[in-house]
């Protein structure tokens, strides 16, 4: 059994930005007829990430923090998989499991079970695995007979209880986790942090992004400082979270 | 500030095939072809959504398809002046046939575009929306073979051992159904204008093809005899051939069996370059 692992050398990811001139086949075609009519024919490109080289082995615990547009949810995607880089390479052993948007994925006309259920195959479960989970999610979930309802009977903190309780119950090597655990009362919420917590053991590399200094130091011991799409600074998580926000945030815990 | 990755080792991604690799385009596949609990599951769930709260639920398919093929079937054999118990089961086991090829095409080309939310939020592999897309057109088009069966018992035709060559041919119209898909698919997220080309394009082939009408019926008429061998040309004919014959136990010709592969063949190494060299692509582009 291999070692899960997040290698990046080098990593870009630019982005083209088609407006509705230049993603049209019209553009192409008569541009390439009529020669090139000056810096129209260019795609623009927003890097998201520059010259990303990181490696992370078993056993990190990793914070992204940086400001909005900083692209965290950027290398998020990089470390899933979902993009690949245009420029560099990036190599991810093991199986990831991404949280990013809680809702996606998610059908609003089937029963609660069943969602919970598709979930689980997304996130490369197996079904026998999931039907094994139910009872523990539906527990988890504390939503009772809810679970046989459609999903567009929910309300929102039910939604998110109901996809927390799948991710928190999958074994991932690779964690990745984005911000947006928000909607849910706080006696549910201590009781998530405490099967994220569980999650976070079980799983062999965590990468979270948050604005929460308080959860990131419940589960990461290093951090990642984004800026303008490169990584600013790489290190203990106390240290960089004093040098992004200016003050010794975490003083009072230690 | 210090150095980003002062003190870690420099990563070692020597064994890691680069994004426009065929090792990458075929484990995306493979990979996809191994979730099938997931598409398979998928694929119903499309379905039973479509039908959600209704009585009659998925038997709605077979009924909407079999209204429309007994109203085509009637007004084209009074219009060709044809025999209704040879013209009705040719109009409706053409539809049926038809409704799994355009399914395949048109929702093909919008088969990334659609699942932009899933592409972009969970990773999976992108055949993934390809083999569910073709699965969920495979249960329309099993849910339709009812009226097949029942045009069967009420206009009795000879059907023979050639029958089971109905099942080869309907896995080569859904194989074929997956390069188009891939194609299609990454050609339209790329460019927004390919879908309406496609849609007006499949509108027109419905006519060209010998569905409410006949190629027999034509051939007798020395007025435009010369004129309706053109047809060969349209390669939709020949799906339609190699699997309408055995359903209506007309005689085998292998002559469509062979062009169909060829464009199998064909097709499908069209669809593979496209993936290989654009598959990293499209998360990008949707």
């Amino acid at each position: 059994m291999n070692e899960p692992s997040i290698d990046l050398d080098g990593a870009c990811v630019d982005f083209p930005i088609f407006d509705a001139k230049t993603r049209s086949l019209k553009k192409s075609v008569l541009g390439r007829a009529g020669g090139r009519i000056g810096t129209e024919s260019k795609v623009p490109i927003i890097e998201a990430l520059r010259d990303i080289t990181l490696s992370l082995r078993k056993g990190d615990r990793v914070a992204l923090v940086g400001h909005n547009g900083a692209g965290k949810t950027t290398i998020l995607r990089l470390m899933a998989g979902i993009y690949e880089p245009t420029r560099g390479r990036a190599a991810v052993r093991g199986k990831v499991a991404p949280i990013f948007d809680l809702a996606v994925g998610m059908d609003p006309e089937i029963s609660g079970l069943d969602n919970i259920v598709i979930r689980g195959l997304f996130l490369g479960m197996t079904r026998k695995q999931m039907e094994a989970r139910i009872d523990d999610i539906a527990a988890f979930t504390e939503l009772g007979d809810y679970l046989e309802m459609p999903l567009r009977t929910y309300s929102t903190g039910m939604r998110v209880r109901l996809a927390l309780g799948v991710v928190t119950s999958i074994d991932p090597e690779i964690l990745l986790l984005d911000e947006g655990i928000g909607a849910v009362d706080a006696e549910f919420l201590a009781k998530a942090r405490g099967r994220l917590n569980e999650l976070v053991e079980r799983s062999g590399i965590l990468v979270f992004a948050s604005h929460s200094d308080e959860f990131l130091a419940d589960l990461c011991d290093t951090a990642i400082w984004m800026e303008h799409g490169t990584i600013k600074e790489f290190g203990p998580l106390r240290e960089v979270l004093h040098h992004y926000k200016g003050r010794d945030v975490l003083a009072d815990r230690s | 500030m210090d150095d980003s990755t002062a003190g870690r080792e420099r990563p070692v991604i020597a064994d890691a095939p680069g994004s426009r690799s065929w090792a990458r385009a075929f484990g995306d596949l493979s990979a996809g072809w191994k979730q099938r609990a997931l598409w398979g599951h998928l694929g119903w769930q499309d379905i039973k959504q479509r039908y959600r709260r209704s009585v009659l639920g998925p038997l709605w398919i077979s009924i909407s398809m079999g209204v429309i093929a007994l109203g085509l079937g009637i007004l084209y054999s009074l219009l060709f002046q044809t025999p209704i118990e040879t013209f009705l089961p040719h109009v409706a086991v053409g539809l049926l046939i038809w409704n799994f090829i355009s399914g395949c095409v048109l929702e093909g080309s919008e088969v990334f575009i659609a699942n932009e939310g899933l592409i972009k939020f969970l990773p999976a592999p992108l055949s993934l929306h390809v083999y569910r897309l073709v699965w969920r057109q495979s249960l329309f088009f099993l849910h339709n073979l009812v009226i097949w069966a029942v045009l069967m018992i009420v206009f009795p035709h000879p059907l023979g051992w050639s029958l089971l060559l109905a099942f080869p041919a309907f896995a080569l119209l859904a194989i074929n159904g997956g390069w188009i898909a891939i194609l299609s698919g990454i050609l339209a997220t790329r460019f927004r204008d390919i879908p309406p080309i496609i849609a007006s394009v499949v509108q027109l082939v419905f006519y060209m093809t010998p569905i409410v009408w006949s190629v027999d019926i034509l051939s007798d008429n020395p007025a435009v005899q010369e004129r309706v061998r053109l047809v060969e040309l349209n390669p939709v004919f020949h799906f339609l051939e190699i699997l309408r014959r055995p359903l209506l136990g007309q005689e085998t010709v292998w002559r469509y069996w062979y062009v169909v592969l060829a464009i199998t063949v064909v097709g499908w190494a069209v669809g593979l370059v496209c993936m290989r060299n654009y598959r990293a692509r499209v998360a990008y582009w949707v």
